[in-house]
């Protein structure tokens, strides 16, 4: 079990993470702290790559919905980028859909940020 | 701990196998690996295996984040076509909770929530002050 999370900055005021493996009760811990990290620093416009994710749980999706809760506080925002199905599915199924802006790639999430 | 045991067909189950893992995070994929193992001997599709593997790790997490187990007691029985998995809960799954679809921003109830939406059938057993068991069941071709 595995979790890669890559931060950049872009040219636009915004961040991407990149996140890749699974996401859990387990791994959710290093990502929330890669979240964190960002908003702390006053980053309040990020772009969440969920590309090269396999698996997320509620645990991963609670981490997602406190980070937006965050950047919402300070006029920002959390764009997702996802095309898997099966990850689309479960965004689906909680009605996070309506929460969150999801795109099928990083430069259209980017563009919806601003 | 597994085991796993042929059982003579007694109301469609078929073979039962029986885990229980140590109720820490690190641990939840186990879960997940042993029901999509299970789940791979009968004819459900990949969608609804990922739809399993999901629904174990999310009464694997509540059960962990009731924090009332040092381990995870698990039961998978296979029959033709369903699979069924009870967990061992001790009072950890407040059924009362587990039917609302959450609102807005909020987690309360994201896991269970997700299970009543991936399961066919969900139920609650409790036995008491102890606690009781989570029964989850998924059909093929549902």
């Amino acid at each position: 079990m595995d979790i890669k999370v890559n931060v950049r900055e872009t040219g636009s005021d915004s961040y991407v993470v990149e996140l890749g493996g699974e996401i859990d009760v387990y791994t959710s811990p290093k990502v929330k702290d890669a979240i964190t990290e960002l908003i702390d620093q006053g980053h309040y416009n990020l772009v969440i790559s969920l590309e090269k994710v396999r698996y997320i749980d509620s645990t991963g999706l609670g981490v997602l919905i406190g980070g937006l809760k965050r950047v919402r506080e300070h006029g920002g925002s959390v764009n997702l980028v996802c095309t898997n199905p099966q990850i689309r599915k479960i965004f689906d199924i909680t009605g996070l859909v309506r929460i969150f802006g999801i795109f099928d790639d990083e430069q259209a999430a980017q563009k919806a940020l601003v | 701990m597994s085991g796993a045991t042929g059982v003579a067909a007694e109301n469609g189950i078929l073979g039962t196998v029986q885990l229980r893992i140590p109720s820490k995070p690190e641990w939840v994929a186990v879960a997940r690996l042993t029901i999509a193992a299970i789940a791979n001997r009968l004819p459900f599709s990949v969608e609804d295996i990922e739809d399993l593997k999901l629904a174990m790790a999310e009464a694997c997490t509540y059960v962990i984040a009731a924090n009332s187990n040092d381990a995870i007691d698990m039961t998978f029985e296979t029959g033709k076509d369903f699979l069924r998995i009870r967990v061992k809960d001790r009072g950890a799954v407040r059924p009362e909770k587990a039917l609302v679809r959450p609102t807005g921003v909020s987690t309360e109830g994201l896991g269970i929530f997700l299970i009543q939406a991936l399961m066919d059938e969900v139920e609650h057993t409790t036995e008491g002050q102890s606690g009781g068991e989570l029964v989850m069941t998924k059909c093929v071709g549902s």
